[in-house]
C-alpha cells in the first residue's frame, strides 16, 4: 500500500514540475505578452495543482495528518488564475489602445487595427467611439422617418 | 518509512521549480512591458507556493502551509492591485 501511494506520489511530483518548468519555459521564450500569457496560466498551474494533490496523498499516509489546507490551496489557485490572467490581458489591450504600449511581435506599434464589422474594441476609446457611432446611426434613422412622412 | 524513489522524485521537482524561478527571474529583469514583469512575478508566486508544498513534503511537515495559503491570497491581490494601477493610474478612486 505505502509502495503505491509512493509510486504516486513520486509521478504526480515529476509530472508537476515538468508542467511548472514549461509553463516558466513558455514565459521566457514566447515572443509577445498575449502569447507569453498561456504558459503560466495553464502548465504552470496545472503543475501547482499536480504538486499539491501529492501532498494530498502524502500527508494520510505517511505522516498521519490530514489538513484541509491543500484544499484550500486549489481551490484559491484554480479560482485566482484566469481572473488575474484576464486583468493582465485587459490591462495590456487597454494600453495598447491608447498606443501606450507598442509591439512589434504583433505587428501593432501604434494603436490596435479595427476588427470587422462596424463595432470597436471593448476599450475606453472603443467604447467611446461605439457610443458616438450608434447615436449617429439613431440620428439618421430618425430624419429618414421625417422624410418619408413628407 | 518511505522508500528510495520518493528522494529522486522530490529533487527532480526542487530542481526544475528552481529552474522556473530563474525563468521568471530572467522575464522580470528583462520585460519589456510592465504587464510582462506583473505576469512574471503572478508567476513567480505560484512557483513559490509549488516551492513550498515540495519542501512541506521532503521535511514531512505540514507548518508551512499557511505560508503557501497567505502567499496564494497576497499574490492574486498584489496582481489585481498592478494591473489596476496600469489601468487606471490609481489603485482606490
Amino acid at each position: 500500500m505505502t509502495l503505491v501511494a509512493e509510486l504516486l506520489i513520486s509521478f504526480l511530483l515529476i509530472v508537476g514540475g515538468i508542467f511548472i518548468l514549461v509553463g516558466s519555459w513558455g514565459l521566457a521564450k514566447l515572443p509577445s505578452l498575449m502569447t507569453r500569457l498561456h504558459g503560466p496560466t495553464k502548465a504552470t498551474t496545472l503543475g501547482v495543482g499536480s504538486c499539491l494533490i501529492a501532498s494530498m496523498i502524502y500527508f494520510p499516509v505517511f505522516g498521519g495528518t490530514y489538513s484541509a489546507h491543500e484544499l484550500l490551496i486549489t481551490l484559491f489557485l484554480f479560482l485566482t488564475a484566469p481572473v488575474s490572467a484576464n486583468m493582465i490581458a485587459k490591462a495590456h489591450i487597454h494600453r495598447q489602445g491608447r498606443g501606450i504600449d507598442p509591439n512589434p511581435s504583433d505587428n501593432i506599434s501604434d494603436g490596435l487595427p479595427s476588427p470587422p464589422g462596424t463595432s470597436d474594441w471593448a476599450t475606453f476609446a472603443g467604447a467611446a467611439k461605439t457610443v458616438a457611432a450608434e447615436q449617429d446611426e439613431t440620428g439618421g434613422a430618425r430624419s429618414a422617418d421625417e422624410v418619408g412622412g413628407e | 518509512m518511505t522508500g528510495s524513489i520518493l528522494p529522486f522524485a522530490l529533487g527532480f521537482a526542487i530542481i526544475c521549480v528552481s529552474a522556473s524561478i530563474l525563468l521568471n527571474l530572467f522575464r522580470l529583469w528583462r520585460g519589456p512591458l510592465s504587464a510582462d514583469r506583473i505576469l512574471a512575478v503572478d508567476t513567480l508566486t505560484i512557483n513559490a507556493i509549488a516551492m513550498i508544498v515540495i519542501f512541506g513534503i521532503a521535511y514531512a511537515t505540514s507548518s508551512y502551509f499557511e505560508a503557501a495559503l497567505l502567499l496564494a491570497m497576497v499574490g492574486f491581490v498584489g496582481t489585481v492591485a498592478y494591473c489596476k494601477f496600469l489601468l487606471r493610474g490609481d489603485i482606490v478612486e
